[in-house]
């Protein structure tokens, strides 16, 4: 009998789940306490094969030099751990990635290790039920930025550049101490 | 790791808009680089080392839509090179290279805009539409510091003064139409004159007068014509590439 889906490349849910966990437990190179799932940066996991499988990364900047070694990390741990002969990682840019993609873990897991998350410009997650009549305007962040060291919303900002591409450089006007913040990308 | 879509799908006419895009950022990338080491505090140090490493990144997005990105970048000729002028100017002092950074950044956001704007289907509209984000920081940051040199001391607003006389006749090429490039040059034009005659003008300083767009004039660099210090730049840009063929670490 002839069909159009050969036995060996039925999707097979149950394993493709699992390849999605597998590559979006790679932790970032540069931001190791984040995963890459949690940065929001796997767009896709399909099996092609039995053992072939396609993921679509996409690059939090243009220029973001971790994206190879990403794309290294995600290959092996797929080869080694998911059973795949063939792993293809194909770059994708659209639709951009913007720092709403980061997940509310990954904003607590940043701000643990000194790095202020970016302020959300829309929910992420479930929209909680609320008697609040307060409302943000459309581009106007929902979450304040503050000192990761002490917790205070008076800061200011240093450098809008800092160590890698997607942060700027900030000091907290109440514990003077300088810290890195997660710049918004929206 | 594959970027698509593949150099044979595009069209030739995206291609041109794409390698004259993709040479402004890959020569304006080396420019700024030249200021690691050399730059006045450590915070503009890095500022302008992360603006050339996403200029790069758009460069090596762009460049991949025409060709091997390696040999577009270090085998090629100065005259195949399809960068405005503009971007191939040494640094000067640090007014100098913001002056440059105000001109290019304001120009490329609105330039990336539109292609942005042209719908996903457009094959350079993906990378514009990610850019744009990006080159927003670049032009705030150009912003900032015009408004400090020029609002500043006696000495940094004649220094940011003679910075934007100086590169005021490269701007006149930022506006002829590209091959390839579906954008609204006049608008892009007269917003750019705009936005670059707000900023100076909350700087105290004040449009530039002199010829930008006549026989005059500077252009030349999307047919491949350059300034002189562009074959230097290239000379030492490339050197390494080329004294090594092939190696790789």
């Amino acid at each position: 009998m002839v069909t159009d889906t050969p036995a060996d490349t039925t999707p097979d849910t149950a394993v493709e789940e699992r390849l999605r966990e597998l590559a979006g437990s790679v932790p970032d190179p540069e931001l190791p306490m984040l995963t890459l799932a949690e940065l929001g940066v796997v767009r896709g996991v399909r099996r092609t094969g039995a053992a072939a499988v396609e993921v679509e990364l996409t690059p939090t900047y243009t220029g973001c030099p971790a994206v190879e070694s990403m794309a290294e990390d995600i290959e092996r741990v797929l080869r080694e751990r998911g059973g795949m002969a063939e792993v293809r990682v194909r770059r994708v840019l659209a639709p951009a990635w913007t720092t709403d993609d980061i997940t509310p873990e990954g904003r607590r897991k940043l701000a643990e290790a000194g790095i202020a998350p970016p302020r959300t410009t829309r929910p992420s997650g479930p929209v909680p039920v609320t008697l609040s009549t307060r409302r943000a305007g459309p581009a106007a962040p929902e979450t304040d930025l503050r000192c990761p060291h002490c917790g205070s919303a008076e800061t200011e900002l240093l450098s809008p550049f800092s160590s890698t591409a997607c942060k700027a450089l900030r000091r907290c006007t109440t514990c003077r101490e300088p810290f890195d913040h997660f710049k918004e990308l929206t | 790791m594959s970027a698509a879509p593949d150099p044979a799908t595009v069209d030739p006419a995206a291609a041109a808009g794409a390698l004259a895009l993709g040479d402004d950022a890959l020569v304006l990338s080396h420019r700024l680089a030249e200021w690691t080491g050399h730059a006045p505090v450590l915070e503009e140090e890095v500022a302008l080392a992360n603006i050339a490493l996403d200029l790069l990144g758009q460069a090596r997005t762009l460049l991949s839509l025409v060709g091997d990105e390696d040999e577009l970048a270090f085998l090629r000729e100065e005259r195949a090179f399809r960068n405005v002028q503009l971007v191939e100017q040494p640094n000067g002092d640090f007014a100098q290279t913001i002056a440059r950074q105000l001109y290019f950044s304001v120009y490329q956001e609105l330039l990336y805009g539109q292609l942005a704007a042209g719908g996903e289907a457009a094959p350079l509209a993906p990378l514009a539409a990610k850019a744009v984000k990006e080159v927003a920081y670049h032009r705030d940051h150009a912003e900032q510091w015009t408004l400090r040199l020029g609002d500043g001391t006696e000495t940094s607003h004649a220094r940011m003064r003679a910075g934007l006389d100086a590169l005021w006749r490269y701007t006149g090429e930022l506006f002829r139409p590209v091959e390839g490039l579906a954008v609204d040059w006049a608008g892009l034009e007269a917003a750019w004159l705009e936005t670059v005659g707000g900023v100076l003008e909350r700087a105290t300083l004040t449009l530039p007068e002199g010829p930008r767009a006549t026989g005059w004039s500077a252009g030349g660099g999307r047919e491949g014509v350059h300034t002189e210090p562009f074959g230097r730049m290239l000379a030492e840009m490339q050197h390494l590439h080329r004294s090594h063929p092939g190696a790789s670490w």
